[in-house]
Formats: structure tokens, C-alpha cells, sequence
């Protein structure tokens, strides 16, 4: 078992004729991803190599049973994109692209509310599901199939913390990057709670950063609905108030968001907290007692 | 992206959201010029800069005559106004509002943002006007009052309401405020903003409810689509290294410390940032590269680095991913040879190819201090930077 993506994950991508979603669409191809379809308006009836694209996502779910969306389009047209893959069936949703109006995700939210999928992102790398397939741009060699969950706001902490894992020997069940936006489709607490669920995963690391409440609420959610062990680890302990450090939700406002307030809930709710972003595997393997 | 003062209120009055009569100003005589259109007898000389905390640091001076407005907008325009926002080398003022004065019966405090967690716009009021509201919230959240409008339906009127008479107000002053906020709402999300305070939002000794402050900020994803806000943006208030920065697809701030730090992702470069502090440095600068980092982006980032003469010594730390740590390397030695680097650099490169990188950079007879991993480059950077021998 894994979360999000398995092997009957059909994956269709959403902007697979541009550059990006072209680099892409190979290297997911190449890890044994499902990639099933395409879409690019106006450009159905082609092929990228031998993957048919469609006009619409519903074509896409209709034709070649896509289940899962992955979406590489420009911001001003990605909040659409995603209405599109929701409306069309697609259960589970990861949208990759950077600088979405935050109103349009706001929009976006408030439009999904109830619906029965899941969204990953925007502005986030994406899933991996080590030996089963990638729904995103991280590198896929340095995943490893295992028994730890991975969540985090950032793409390259995700992927330190990844690296640090197999080199202790300690693989994946799954390793995701939920996105640096303010707005997001899916918090810490909904991921934690299918790691909880997921037969696989023994143990989980969760990355988080400066901005919101998101650490906190998840600090306490897993201080009340978690068996498994978790690390943890917040960067940005010597950013300043008021600004924005690159990702459009890591920024202390209102004095709100701090990474004191933020380590210091999640070290009063149980959570293993790593100081140094070079322990956060080392910090692991003591919690669980790995021996190499 | 921030606004003055002065456009925010000509936004207001677009958004038909009252604000007092008032005209911005580059200079003494426009000064009094303006004054003489307003009706006063009393006129407010208001510093234009984007720092708030303008009033305690003597940038907002009340004027009983046209003399006084003279006499305020010479020792206002051109000071270098210190507040707690501007940090310790202050702001040079180079524009000012002239405003009519009003009778203050009140003073309240009005703002709206994008809330995270309800993922919907919220706006909060509060009867303590002029107070930061983060301070009234810590001391006394029970006195600000909260109401959340869900973006696709809107703000109702009936939470407008429950915000006026939770402030208090009277009939007739409770409409004239119903209709501001909900003005005022319209403009926030027909303008993609991120924040509108009015602080403070006053009532007048004729029940008139008016925006005596405005504090406007958009969020910089949404400026493609408001060509004519974006036009309101003063480079003057803008550091710009960070527009350059913005330019090349870098992200970067200027801190205080004296190592330079040069990064892909923004997660990695704050926790390289903490990374340097935990073993006894201080950051100069947070700098993310993005996920490409290719030759003439590092180029960039290292000239845009090293133009802060603090920076004493530079870490480079690049967890090559999908990007090859040998592709990264031939860029960090390319822009080494085309920037002419005069303090210690350490370079530590990670993930795919590491090893390939690693030999380059040091087969390349480049004074580069290499490291294995973060924990040393970040060691070895310190230690070079307070002079030492890494």
C-alpha cells in the first residue's frame, strides 16, 4: 500500500504539449508512471510519443480512463484547469504550477468544498510513490521503497530529507510536497491522516516553514489521532518578520508563523523535532530504532 | 506589491468608499497650493512612504492654517522619516498627502485579508482605532470582531451590519459603514488585493463614517491581470537588488549579516540560512535559485550577493535533483571565472551527480572550498567568515 498514487493510478497531464510538461511527461514515463493521456485545447487528436492527447479532461477520463490529473499549466489558467479535472472525475488532482492568483485558489476551494478528491498543491513538486510510479518533478533515484511517509511545504527540503532517508537505508512509502502557497488543496492534517491509515507507512516526517497556522494545527492533530512516530521539522528560524521568504506563504506577519512558536507546539505535542535540516533522517532512524 | 497611502484612497473613491478631501504633493509650494483648494480650516500634512508607524516618527502633522501647512510640509518633505517599519536608516520622504481635517468622534479599526485556514476573506474590526491591531488581538481578542465571506458567494450585507453594530454604531452611522464595507470588499477581491486596513476608520461629529487611513497590498500573482495598478508601483521604496533579483527569476532578501548564501528552493535556502546561525553566523542574505540554477543565474545571484559590501565569505548549496550537480558545478565555475569573486567560497553540492561535481570544482584550480554536506559547508563558511583558516 501507499497514499494518493498506486498502481491503479491512471495518470492524464494537464499542459503536456509545453516545454515543462514535455521534460516531464518523459521522466515520469521512464520511472514506470502511468502516464494514460493528455491535454492541450486544440491540440486533441495528436500524440506526445505515444500518449493520445485530448482536447478536454473529460475526453481524457472517457477514452483512455484517466482517474488522476497532473497539472503543468500557466497560473493564469491553471485555476480553471483544476475546476476542469475536478468536474471531470479526476480523484486525485496535483498541480504543479507557481504563482496562481491566491484569489483564484480561494475560488478554487471554495468550489471543491465537498467533493470527493484530492487536490495536491499548486506550486508544490508533486507525489512519488517509490517503484510504483511519480506524479511530479521530483528526482525520482533518490527514492527508495520503504516504510516512512514524507510531507513537506518545500520541494528541496522534501528532497534532502528523502535523500538523507535512503541513505540510512530507511525507503519511502510515499513522499510528497503539499506546496508553498497561502492556499493549498490539501493541509499537513489531511495527509497525516491517510499516512495513519496507511498500512505501510510506520513513520512519518513533515516538513513545514515559516507562515499560517498549518504546523500548529497539525501538531495537535497528531498529538490526538496518531499512533505512528513523527519527525518534524520547521524551516526558517532566522527569517525576518514581514517578508516573504520566495514562497508566497512563508512569511511572519502579524507576528504570526514564527518557527519558535511554531517547533515549540510541536515539540509540546510529542513530535520528535530535528533542529538541523541535515538530522532529519539521522533523527529518524534513533526515534524508530533502525539499525542499518 | 504595496501602495502609497495617497492611491489607495484615489482606489477608495473609485470603489466609492469615503475618504477625506485631499491632493498628493512633490513639494513645499504644491504643498500649500493644494491646501488652498481644500475647504479646512484644519489640514492634515501626511508623509507618503510605505512603512506604516508614520505619525509617532513626526511624518503626520496636523496644520490649523495654511502657514502651518507650509511650515509642517517643509519639515516633513525631503526628512528621512525612522519608524519601527523602516528599520534603523529610515525612509526619505519624497511625496506627501495634504488632506481636509475632520471632527473625530471616533476611531475605529476596519481590514480584510485572505485567511488560510477558512481559505476565505475575512474582515475584522475593532473598536480600539489606531492601536496595531496585533497588539489589540494578543490583549484583547474579545474586542475584534470577525465575520468570513466565502470568495465565490461574497461578503452579505447582514455581516457588513453585524460588524457595524458590533462597533457600536448608530443607525445612520451604522448604514454609511454597512456600505463602505461592503465597498470595500468589492474593490479586495475585484482588485486581487492581499490586505486593506483602515486604520483608523473614523466617525465624524456628523455621523459620517470615513477612511482616514489606507493600507493596500496586492498579491504579485494577480498583477497580470490590473495593468493599471501594477502602473502604481515606486521603485523608490523598493530595494533594487531584489528587483534585479525578481528580473532573473531569482528570489532574494537582504539581511544583516555578513555570509552570503546562494541556494535552490526556497525551503533549502531558509534552512541553510538556520543551518549558518546554528553554528555561530548570520546570513546576509536569503537567495533561492529556483530549481533550473543554470550558468547565468548563479552568475547573477553571485554579483547581486557580493554587491552588499557585508558579505564576507559566500556558501553555495545546491541539492541537484532533476538539475545535475555536474551541470550546476560547470555553472558555479563558469560564473566564478566572469565574476570576479574576492571573498572565501564554499560550495556544497548534493544528490544526482554529486560526486561528478565535486571532482569539477575542484580539478577546476579554483580557490573553492568544497563540502561533503551542509553541516560542514555551513561550518567552513562561518569559520571563514570571522577570519579564519576552513
Amino acid at each position: 500500500m501507499s497514499i494518493l498514487l498506486d498502481k491503479d493510478t491512471r495518470i492524464v497531464v494537464q499542459g503536456i504539449t509545453g516545454k515543462t510538461g514535455q521534460f516531464h511527461t518523459r521522466l515520469m514515463k521512464e520511472y514506470g508512471s502511468r502516464v494514460v493521456a493528455g491535454v492541450t485545447p486544440g491540440k486533441g487528436g495528436g500524440h506526445f510519443e505515444d500518449i493520445p492527447i485530448f482536447d478536454t479532461v473529460e475526453q481524457s477520463v472517457k477514452q483512455a480512463g484517466a482517474n488522476a490529473s497532473l497539472i503543468f499549466v500557466p497560473p493564469p489558467f491553471a485555476a480553471d484547469a483544476i475546476l476542469e479535472a475536478a468536474d471531470a472525475g479526476a480523484k486525485l488532482i496535483v498541480t504543479i504550477t507557481e504563482g496562481i492568483p491566491t484569489l483564484d485558489m480561494a475560488r478554487v476551494m471554495d468550489r471543491l468544498d465537498g467533493a470527493d478528491l484530492r487536490l495536491i498543491g499548486p506550486n508544490c513538486p508533486g507525489v512519488i510513490t517509490p517503484e510504483i510510479g511519480k506524479m511530479g518533478i521530483m528526482p525520482a533515484n533518490i527514492h527508495k521503497k520503504g516504510p516512512i511517509g514524507v510531507i513537506s511545504r518545500s520541494g528541496t527540503l522534501t528532497y534532502i530529507a528523502v535523500n538523507q532517508l535512503t541513505n540510512l537505508g530507511l525507503g519511502q512509502s510515499t513522499a510528497l510536497g503539499i506546496g508553498g502557497d497561502p492556499i493549498i488543496g490539501s493541509s499537513f492534517i489531511d495527509i497525516l491522516s491517510l499516512f495513519e491509515e496507511d498500512g505501510e507507512t510506520e513513520a512519518v516526517v513533515m516538513i513545514g516553514e515559516i507562515g499560517g497556522e498549518m504546523e500548529e494545527e497539525a501538531a495537535e492533530y497528531i498529538r490526538d489521532n496518531m499512533s505512528k512516530p513523527v519527525v518534524g521539522f520547521i524551516a526558517g528560524q532566522t527569517a525576518p518578520k514581514g517578508k516573504r521568504m520566495g514562497h508566497a506563504g512563508a512569511i511572519i506577519s502579524g507576528g504570526k508563523g514564527t518557527a519558535e512558536a511554531k517547533i515549540a507546539k510541536m515539540k509540546e505535542c510529542g513530535i520528535t523535532v530535528s533542529q538541523l535540516p541535515t538530522q532529519i533522517g539521522a533523527t529518524m532512524s534513533k526515534l524508530i530504532g533502525w539499525k542499518q | 506589491m504595496k501602495i502609497h497611502e495617497h492611491q489607495a484612497k484615489e482606489l477608495f473613491r473609485r470603489f466609492a468608499v469615503p475618504v477625506p478631501e485631499g491632493k498628493a504633493v512633490y513639494g513645499v509650494e504644491e504643498a500649500v497650493k493644494a491646501a488652498k483648494n481644500l475647504s479646512g480650516p484644519v489640514y492634515v500634512v501626511k508623509a507618503q512612504i510605505h512603512a506604516g508607524g508614520r505619525g509617532k516618527g513626526g511624518g503626520v502633522k496636523l496644520a490649523k492654517s495654511l502657514d502651518e501647512v507650509k511650515q509642517h510640509a517643509e519639515s516633513i518633505y525631503g526628512m528621512t522619516l525612522v519608524t519601527h517599519q523602516t528599520g534603523p536608516n529610515g525612509k526619505e520622504v519624497k511625496r506627501l498627502l495634504v488632506e481636509e481635517g475632520c471632527d473625530i468622534a471616533r476611531e475605529l479599526y476596519l481590514g480584510m485579508v485572505l485567511d488560510r485556514s477558512s481559505q476565505m476573506v475575512v474582515v475584522m474590526a475593532s473598536t480600539e482605532g489606531g492601536m496595531e491591531i496585533e497588539e489589540v488581538a494578543e490583549k484583547t481578542p474579545e474586542k475584534i470582531i470577525k465575520v468570513y465571506a466565502p470568495v465565490t458567494e461574497g461578503l452579505e450585507a447582514y455581516q457588513a451590519r453585524q460588524i457595524a453594530f458590533g462597533l457600536g454604531l448608530n443607525g445612520k452611522q451604522a448604514g454609511g459603514a454597512t456600505k463602505l464595507i461592503m465597498n470595500l470588499y468589492k474593490m479586495f477581491t475585484s482588485l486581487d488585493c492581499s490586505l486593506v486596513e483602515v486604520n483608523p476608520l473614523v466617525v465624524t461629529k456628523d455621523d459620517q463614517v470615513l477612511a482616514l487611513d489606507a493600507k493596500v497590498d496586492f498579491d504579485d500573482n494577480a498583477l497580470y491581470r490590473h495593468k493599471d495598478v501594477a502602473e502604481l508601483r515606486d521603485a523608490d521604496e523598493e530595494d533594487p537588488k531584489e528587483t534585479e533579483a525578481t528580473t532573473y527569476g531569482l528570489s532574494y532578501i537582504k539581511l544583516d549579516g555578513k555570509i552570503g548564501c546562494l541556494v535552490n528552493g526556497a525551503g533549502l535556502a531558509m534552512a541553510t540560512m538556520d543551518t549558518i546561525k546554528h553554528y555561530g553566523g548570520e546570513p546576509a542574505n536569503f537567495l533561492d535559485v529556483g530549481g533550473g540554477a543554470n550558468a547565468q543565474q548563479v552568475a547573477t545571484a553571485f554579483k547581486i550577493i557580493l554587491s552588499d559590501p557585508n558579505v564576507n565569505a559566500i556558501l553555495v548549496n545546491i541539492f541537484g535533483g532533476i538539475m545535475r550537480c555536474d551541470v550546476i558545478a560547470e555553472g558555479i565555475i563558469q560564473a566564478t571565472k566572469e565574476t570576479e569573486i574576492s571573498v572565501p567560497l564554499v560550495v556544497r553540492l548534493g544528490g544526482t551527480k554529486m560526486e561528478e561535481g565535486r571532482r569539477m570544482i575542484a580539478e577546476s584550480g579554483l580557490t573553492i572550498t568544497t563540502a561533503e554536506s551542509l553541516d560542514e559547508g555551513a561550518k567552513k563558511v562561518v569559520e571563514l567568515s570571522q577570519g579564519g583558516v576552513a
